[in-house]
């Protein structure tokens, strides 16, 4: 448990790193986020708009320190201010609001990218040599490959030309939201087109990742030993590599779930699907600076939480983590 | 052979982006009355909805996408072999609190975080747009050469060069860095494609200098000029294409420069004798 | 009556620069319930060997000639190269066990030490029964010393000594015919190492298994092996009695090795007894690869191959005294 605990610390670090950054953002950029709202729209922004944001970053006349404290303070009530764009609403609402269909559609999406690309990773290390190898440059490809550009490619050929699949909004507009299998189905309908994007722009990380693990572990003397057993093809193949080689798999996969978060939200945007990286864009747009920063903190957060579900997966895998004394 | 491949596509590229420009002459921005139309011999790639040619935007997207790449990945270097080299060689305290920050920068969603930077600029020229890619994007090289300083500073040469009371500058950059300028250059590579894709998405989202072409914002622009409901493929696809490519050239060197050091991933054909 | 019989084996290593001939024209017995050391310097073609009888070879591997014959109680052959499919798979273990140098690494370290017994059982006796299986794990591991509770034990959790007896436990498993240990006791401290040896000793006197050992220990060979076979360069050079072979060795290879009493540790280290290093196998010294480190080389030693000769108990290949050698 001293590995959790060690991770755990790093985790509160990193969060603590990343709302000071957020406090820290708006006093080191260029002119105060503040005046240049005021600047940019003339004068026309409402005074009650001004004072909400003074607040929620904590700005006045006070010492830095004392604002630094205020900042944590708010943070702490779970107050992000009130969004500009969305004025009144406070920016913690619009979040609630958008962050249910990121976590689903970058959640799931994410997990059957990891499914397939890691079992795919396993099997093209197995058969290495055979036409399974013709599998790697469209993987190294693949890796490359902007999520956005996926996107407007599956929408060009799904939505567009076979009109198959919706390409904007999270449900069609003639259905009710609430419990019910219609909203449930096009709700489904609609994430198709997304979901396939992050899967296919972040899946080939995964293949050529486990493949270069899993290479690598085949060679392990617990592996040859294992064939000397007499095994079956498929339990030295799954028990012995493949169960070894996930361990490094997944710290890589953890780090790179920051990238996959970034590229999801440019899909979000491709889609206007009603997510937080579309709202970030609007944020953006709109110079909704406490909008961009709450969005910000909580895309940080949950890629922070996703990474100690991470760790957790690795301490049930690896018995050696469990050890108390080290 | 894989390196070769791969190095073949980044030259490519990188002479399109340096010299392309001058053998192409026309302006990237010039419109003209063939709008949207598809590849032909006048315009190979076809034209954009002001009758803009593709190829030339392409040619000259390559120089501002490349650009970019290569002067906040270069910023990034600088900073991710100083806090490498600097954490691996002292050690103790200051290598403990800079390997902290480093995987801090490592988790932290760079994407987001270079939107929000991005939200923040007066004026998003290239320049500055590079220099946000680049603090978001030195943490993995950074990683990689702390580790690595820290195996060649165990080396005996190093060692002696202690022992012979060779000042510590000295050492690091007459000793260790030589040794260190292969595995900086593919950190330096990686960070350059991990720096076109950023940039690509910030024009995409319109969020870099639009008034510039690069391919990012070739993307924006077939986005925002509904390229895709009009079926105006070729407008769209180049551009990704190139993208992607040049990812690709990279990650070739880099598996190359791999299987060299670890000859067991090389995809040989196995006699089928020997296994089961 | 043999157990095992090699035949001309050789073996290279395809690699860029020229195949490495690991091991070349080998031919040796192994009888029932011997137990056969085989010794030679690191990179001998030791381990190559006993992969190669073991069916473990890999590519760049590959087997350029020769034959292994495996001789089943009731007198029938089976030509374990010509091995393929479920016919290996039943070959493996149940007729040959391996345990290998270091048991840390041939523990797969994320399952327990009983369940990598009972995955054994479970493959070749489908008819054991859950419980039949956990007993039979117990009594394997209560056999080499270690206690029924350890069975829930990963690797990591025991001690290199508790490893390697947990390894050769499950090599056990099936009561093989023959048991290959590669360097078993190489990474265990000399205590632990003695533990271990009389240990093999008593299950071979129970179970009645052949064993072929390796090790680059020749001193710890002499104590345990019934035959010694000795390597040189990818080939046998001598083989006889441990008795007869430290009484009067015949190879002047295996009289160095003597001189390098006690203890021959460490690869490509200058043994006392033996001046310069083994050759590169790519490109083998012609004539006796042995000569450019031998004392008594004559001249026909660089240009005729000294050929494995049948002698009162034993065998030696080499060119002195009518090919009798050193005497
Ligand atoms: N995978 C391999 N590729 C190329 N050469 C190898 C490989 N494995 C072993 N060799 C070479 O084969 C020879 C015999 O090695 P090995 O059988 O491991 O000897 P030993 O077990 O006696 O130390 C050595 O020269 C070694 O360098
Ligand atoms: S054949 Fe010659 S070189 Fe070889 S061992 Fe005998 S004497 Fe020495
Ligand atoms: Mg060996």
């Amino acid at each position: 448990m001293r590995f959790l605990a060690r991770r755990l610390g790093f985790y509160l670090l990193t969060a603590w790193a990343a709302i000071t950054l957020n406090f820290l953002i708006p006093r080191l950029m260029p002119g105060d986020p503040v005046e240049l709202l005021v600047a940019r729209m003339k004068g026309n922004v409402d005074p009650a708009a001004i004072d909400a944001m003074r607040r929620a970053f904590g700005i006045s006349d006070a010492s830095p320190w004392r604002q630094y404290l205020d900042y944590l303070g708010n943070l702490a009530h779970g107050e992000l201010g009130r969004s500009i764009t969305f004025f009144p609403t406070e920016v913690s609402t619009v979040i609630a609001d958008s962050l249910p269909w990121t976590v689903g559609l970058v959640g799931v999406a994410t997990l059957i990218s990891y499914l397939i690309g890691t079992s795919l990773g396993v099997i093209m290390a197995w058969k290495r040599g055979t036409w399974l190898d013709g599998v790697l440059p469209a993987a190294t490809f693949m890796h490359a490959v902007p999520y956005f550009w996926v996107a407007l490619a599956l929408v060009f050929v799904f939505g567009v030309t076979l009109r198959w699949f919706p390409v904007s909004r999270a449900y069609g507009l003639d259905v009710m939201p609430g419990l019910t299998g219609e909203f449930a189905r096009s709700v489904l309908y609609h994430a198709t087109l997304p979901a396939i994007t992050i899967v296919l722009a972040s899946m080939a990380d995964r293949i050529l990742g486990m493949r270069n693990v899993m290479v690598t572990t085949l060679g392990e003397d617990y592996v040859v030993m294992a064939e000397a057993k007499g095994l079956t093809s498929r339990r030295v193949m799954w028990a012995y590599a493949a169960r070894n080689a996930i361990l490094p798999n997944i710290t890589s996969f953890a780090l790179s779930l920051g990238f996959v978060v970034g590229g999801s939200v440019l899909t979000e945007i491709v889609f206007s699907y009603p997510g937080i990286g579309s709202m970030l864009l609007k944020g953006v747009e709109n110079e909704d600076f406490p909008l961009m920063q709450g969005i910000f903190l909580v895309i940080s957060l949950a890629v922070l939480v996703a990474n100690f579900l991470a760790d957790l997966a690795y301490v049930v895998l690896d018995p050696r983590t469990r050890q108390e004394t080290e | 052979m894989k390196i070769k491949i791969g190095a073949g596509i980044l030259v490519f590229f990188a002479l399109m982006a340096v010299l392309g420009p001058l053998l192409i002459g026309a302006d990237p921005a010039a419109t003209s009355e063939d709008g949207l139309q598809g590849p032909s011999a006048e315009h190979w790639l076809g034209t954009t909805q002001t009758g803009q040619d593709i190829l030339v935007q392409i040619v000259y997207g390559a120089r501002v996408s490349l650009g970019v790449g290569v002067l906040s990945a270069l910023i990034a270097t600088v900073l991710a072999v100083a806090v490498g080299l600097v954490g691996g060689y002292v050690g103790g305290a200051v290598d403990e609190a800079l390997s902290v920050l480093t995987n801090i920068f490592l988790v932290l969603p760079a994407l987001p975080l270079i939107i929000v930077l991005a939200g923040y600029l007066p004026q998003r020229g290239v320049a500055s747009v590079a220099v946000v890619i680049a603090v978001t994007g030195w943490a993995w090289g950074a990683r990689v050469l702390r580790a690595q300083t820290l195996s060649v500073r165990r080396r005996d040469y190093v060692q002696a060069a202690r022992a012979s009371g060779e000042g510590p500058l000295r050492i690091v950059f007459y000793e260790i860095l030589p040794v260190l300028l292969p595995v900086i250059a593919t950190s330096f590579l990686a960070t350059v494609v991990a720096a076109i894709l950023a940039e690509a998405g910030l024009s995409f989202l319109g969020l870099a200098d639009l008034s510039t072409v690069s391919w990012g914002s070739m993307l924006y622009f077939a986005q925002n000029g509904q390229a895709l409901l009009i079926g105006a493929w070729w407008w769209f696809i180049p551009p990704g294409l190139c993208i992607a490519l040049i990812g690709t050239g990279l990650a070739l060197v880099n598996f190359g420069i791999d299987e060299i050091a670890n000859p067991r991933l090389r995809t040989i054909k196995a006699p089928r004798k020997a296994r089961a | 009556m043999n157990v095992l019989e090699i035949r001309g084996l050789g073996v290279d290593y395809l690699s860029g620069s020229g195949a490495v001939h690991a091991v070349s024209g080998v031919s040796l017995d192994l009888r029932r319930g011997e137990i056969l050391g085989l010794a030679g310097e690191s990179g001998s073609g030791k381990s190559t060997l006993a992969n190669a009888v073991a069916r473990l070879l890999r590519p760049p591997a590959s087997i350029t000639s020769g034959s292994v014959v495996y001789r089943r109680q009731d007198g029938s052959a089976v030509d374990v190269l010509a091995l393929g499919g479920n016919e290996l798979r039943a070959f493996r273990w149940k007729e040959l066990a391996v345990v290998f140098q270091s048991a840390m690494n041939s523990l797969n370290p994320v399952i327990t030490v009983g369940a990598q017994i009972d995955d054994v059982l479970r493959v070749h006796a489908p008819r054991m029964s859950r419980n039949e299986r956990t007993e039979r794990s117990v009594e394997l591991l209560q056999r080499v010393g270690i206690s029924a509770d350890r069975r829930r034990s990963y690797p990591h959790e025991l001690s290199g000594g508790m490893r390697q007896r947990a390894a050769i436990a499950i090599a056990l498993a099936l009561n093989p015919e023959i048991i290959i240990m590669d360097e078993p006791t190489t990474a265990l401290d000399v205590v632990v190492q003695r533990d271990i040896l009389a240990e093999i000793r008593a299950l071979r006197e129970e179970y009645g298994f052949a064993v072929v050992f390796i090790t680059h220990d020749l001193s710890l060979l002499m104590e345990i092996s019934d035959r010694i076979a000795i390597m040189y360069a990818g080939r046998v050079v001598e083989t006889g009695t441990a008795k007869a072979l430290h009484r009067a060795p015949r190879h002047p290879y295996t009289l160095g090795l003597l001189r390098s009493f006690p203890r021959l540790r460490g690869p490509r280290e200058e043994l006392p007894g033996i001046p310069g290093v083994p050759p590169d196998l790519r490109s083998p010294p012609p004539g006796c690869a042995f000569h450019p480190r031998c004392a008594m080389a004559v001249a026909e030693c660089s240009e005729s191959l000294p050929v494995l000769r049948t002698e009162a108990d034993g065998e030696v290949a080499c060119l002195l005294n009518d090919g009798r050698g050193v005497s």
